[in-house]
């Protein structure tokens, strides 16, 4: 526990009666005294605040030209960087070799520069990855003075735009620069809770005040790592190293959303014969959402089956739990494409029981992103 | 009013025993979503695994604390799981059971020794 790390925000977070628990090497808030339910129901209804802060923040500087830098971009995963505007992000894929997943990640173009934001459990081998991938064509820089905060919700806007005016101009998915009280936020119209909501990065020297401002607005509570991960669920979106990892392939993922059309027919990324393959043929498994016909939470690593009594398993859950907001257990899982159907029952064993579960469309919740 | 390492209470009502969860465990899982109660007239031994728990977070057990038979259940906390936070000493017991010697109680802890157990 002694080498565990912590945010800038750590004190506050103590301060604010947190229960604190390792979660990727650092010490994180997983709720506040409000409890997971109620942070759950609160950032749908009104706007939580997040420390995010955890994860990597990477600047790709070209040393030539951005068109040279989207290029080598490219070359690590199937995703259109060159085709992205300026002020825009978009969500990413490492790719390994085998059409596997290394890590997903948000990039944005700054127009100078490309913004990247990758997993806290990934970033330092992300980071090396990049600065091996990209070396004649960036300085890969990790930023390590800034943390990062994400405001999710109905109110999240309306608390913003109360210390940076320009965000009610953006849409989901764009980025800006904003000078403030508290030094330049680097502002995404972006999250992973479902909801419309805003990530900010800000210097670590400002990041309290400026967490503490919010906070003060009405409607902004403190939000854990708890409902963070129940709300991103509901969202149908994946955590990498449950729903996506090196044994999953984007396809298989149901990510093909985010292989834009120029990556689909000429490769030039790591796993491209696989993915193009799946892309053109199908999978041989997807991920799905599962709703649980009872009551009972279904959890990580669940073993699923075609029928009460098969005796082979088909598939597994990679994430589940209960979901707040649709007051109901919700699962993800992979199984075979042809069984991989809205509406097909499958059967989940539970402590050695047998329960049923629908497959269901995903998002669970209704996502509400300003697009 | 009795308590368990495992941080169960234990109150006799007449020649039974009724077995509920403490404030303090009801706090450390958080919200409770979803309850699974043993069948009444089962016969069970103490550490058997009688009910699950599920909070948003995870899933744990409550073992039973002394061998005999479950002879009630309270059913609401299937409909209601949390009344498990709201009222984890009173109205959200889990189960009564039958034992042959009401005299085991004495080897659990009282309400003194748990508050300093959970420290």
């Amino acid at each position: 526990m002694t080498d565990l790390r912590r945010t800038c925000l750590y004190g506050l977070h103590q301060e604010l009666g947190a229960r604190l628990v390792p979660f990727a090497v650092y010490e994180m808030p997983v709720q506040y005294p409000m409890g997971v339910l109620n942070e759950h129901l609160h950032t749908r209804s009104k706007a939580g605040l997040f420390d995010v802060s955890h994860m990597g923040q990477v600047i790709l500087r070209p040393r030539r030209d951005m068109a040279s830098l989207a290029a080598a971009f490219e070359a690590m995963m199937p995703v259109d960087v060159a085709g992205l505007p300026v002020g825009r992000q978009r969500y990413g894929l490492f790719t390994n070799d085998q059409g596997g997943i290394l890590d997903d990640l948000m990039f944005a173009n700054w127009g100078e520069e490309l913004f990247v934001v990758v997993n806290a459990a990934c970033k330092e081998a992300d980071t090396a990855r990049m600065a091996d991938a990209l070396s004649d064509v960036a300085e890969v820089l990790a930023v390590t003075d800034r943390a990062l905060l994400a405001l999710q919700g109905p109110r999240a806007e309306a608390a913003l735009a109360s210390i940076a005016p320009a965000v009610t101009a953006m849409r989901f998915m764009d980025v800006i620069t904003s000078d403030s009280a508290y030094g330049a936020l680097w502002i995404s119209r972006s999250g992973y809770s479902g909801e419309d909501g805003f990530e900010v990065s800000v210097a670590e020297a400002q990041a309290e005040p400026f967490a503490r401002a919010l906070l003060a607005l009405p409607g902004v509570a403190p939000i854990g790592l708890g409902a963070r991960d129940s709300l991103r669920l509901e969202a149908g979106l994946c955590l990498y190293g449950h729903d996506i990892d090196t044994g999953t392939s984007p396809v298989e993922a149901g990510l093909t959303w985010a292989i834009q059309k120029s990556r689909r027919s000429a490769g030039g990324f790591p796993g491209a014969a696989r993915i193009l393959r799946e892309l053109a043929e199908g999978p041989a498994r997807l991920r799905v959402g599962l709703r649980p016909e009872g009551r009972a939470p279904m959890r990580e690593g669940t073993p699923l089956f075609a029928a009460e009594d098969a005796a082979d398993q088909i598939g597994a859950v990679t994430s589940g739990g209960f979901g707040p907001s649709l007051n109901a257990p919700l699962a993800m899982a992979y199984v075979p494409t042809a069984l991989a159907t809205t509406g097909t029952r499958l059967w989940a064993e539970v402590r050695g029981k047998r329960l049923p579960a629908l497959i269901a469309p995903m998002p669970f919740h209704p996502t509400t992103y300003r697009k | 009013m009795k308590f368990t390492k495992e941080h169960e209470w234990l109150r006799v009502e007449g020649d039974l025993v009724v077995v509920g969860i403490t404030e303090h465990a009801a706090e450390q899982l958080g919200d409770v979503v979803f309850v699974e109660l043993p069948e009444v007239e089962t016969q069970v031994s103490e550490g058997d695994e009688v009910c699950v728990i599920e909070s948003v977070k995870a899933a744990s057990d409550i073992l039973a604390p002394l061998d005999g038979e479950i002879v009630a259940v309270n059913d609401v906390l299937t409909d209601n799981p949390a009344l498990v936070n709201e009222d984890a000493l009173g109205a959200a017991w889990f189960f009564k059971m039958k034992i042959d010697d009401l005299s085991a109680l004495d080897a659990f802890m009282d309400e003194d020794e748990y508050k300093e157990f959970i420290g």
